[in-house]
């Protein structure tokens, strides 16, 4: 990598870091649960390096399978991650 | 990769922001989670258009099969154990981090025989040492919570040394992974000395202090996305990653405070033993 694209990907971490940390300010007690669940179904976005690992072509290598194996696992964490966020939130709804 | 591609991206980090944001507000809170829900699809769909439609047919069996047990186990989980559940789902999170950055590291170094750089090599250790420590921690805060292993903190003597063995004997391990990549032996231990790391600094900790423990894994699983970013080169991923993982940390500090214990007080919980008493 030069530096170059180093330097662009750094910037954008740096304000993605501060826009995450100022986001979330006061976050009623009952949200915590379903706040943390939701961003850990965010955190799956790894889901995208999985899929690029996976499109590897032949299964003769070892890294295809870890791609597989790694966009499985993402993939858990994505469709679990949202769809229990989302039924704990239907159940806040109903109180 | 196209200008499209790269606009798609955009879109779905901004609704991944606005879904964060909702998500902190009772009244918008389940909007928002279907905001960052289809941010995801777009990425989702986005990576795809860039990829070989060769190998669509196991993909999207593995998303298949991923789609189904993740949605199979988040209707039936019982309501009470829903934060286990997220511990577990969040550890699968660090462990396809780990994966991809696995993967990437065999296929440089085994398939196109090429040399890894700097940047990339310390992203890929960086990705391998938070996946791991991020899986094997939240199976450990899955199993106390679920009562398979004691809620009461698991301490030896010698722990603190040991840990900080294995951190020097990891970054040594680091530097040879750098310097012969062709071994994948290196890369091996690496991945064992991240796994062992995150079972030793979740085990000294108390059961009742397990909810900030998965919500500092959490934000863990983001920088380990983070850290594949870097590898691949892929905005998304180092947006979300990062979003996650500093949203994340204050999230952490909120339920401490919450619960009247401070983030260090918890970290070392397990050691201290002035406050378990009360």
């Amino acid at each position: 990598m030069n530096a170059e694209a180093l330097i662009i990907l750094i910037y954008v971490l740096v304000l993605a870091s501060f826009l995450g940390f100022e986001l979330i300010s006061k976050v009623p007690p009952t949200l915590h649960t379903p706040l943390m669940s939701g961003s850990n179904a965010i955190s799956g976005i790894t889901i995208v390096g999985a899929l690029i690992a996976t499109s590897e072509m032949g299964f003769t290598t070892l890294s295809k399978w870890l791609g597989m194996f790694a966009l499985i696992l993402a993939t858990i964490n994505v469709v679990g991650g949202y769809a229990v966020t989302d039924r704990m939130l239907k159940m806040f709804k109903k109180k | 990769m196209s200008n499209i591609v790269q606009i798609a991206y955009l879109i779905a980090s901004v609704l991944f922001v606005l879904g964060i944001k909702f998500l902190g507000k009772t009244k918008d809170a389940r909007r928002g989670n279907m905001l960052s829900a289809v941010g995801m699809l777009i990425a989702i769909v986005a990576t795809l258009t860039t990829l070989e439609i060769m190998s669509f047919v196991e993909m999207f069996a593995c998303m298949l099969v991923g789609g189904a047990i993740g949605l199979y186990y988040a209707k039936k989980v019982e309501m009470t154990q829903i934060p286990e559940m997220v511990a577990l789902f969040n550890g699968f999170g660090g462990m396809a981090s780990l994966g991809v950055a696995l993967s990437d590291h065999f296929f440089k170094t085994q398939v196109q025989g090429v040399e890894i750089d700097t940047v990339n090599s310390v992203s890929i250790i960086a990705s391998v040492l938070i996946g791991g420590v991020t899986f094997t921690g939240s199976v450990v805060a899955w199993l106390k919570l679920n009562g398979k292993v004691s809620g009461q903190p698991i301490t030896f003597s010698g722990q603190h040394l040991l840990n900080l063995l294995l951190l020097l004997t990891f970054l040594g391990v680091a530097v040879m992974t750098y310097l012969f990549q062709i071994e994948p032996i290196y890369i091996t231990i690496l991945v064992a000395i991240a796994l062992l790391v995150g079972v030793l600094i979740v085990i000294p900790i108390g059961g009742a202090d397990m909810p900030v423990v998965i919500s500092l894994l959490n934000s863990y699983s983001g920088m380990a996305a983070c850290a594949t970013g870097f590898i691949l080169n892929n905005n998304v991923l180092i947006v979300a990653g990062s979003l996650v993982g500093a949203s994340g940390i204050i999230l952490t500090q909120i339920m401490c405070k919450a619960m009247n214990r401070s983030l260090m007080n918890v970290l070392l919980g397990g050691f201290g033993q002035t406050t378990s008493a009360g």
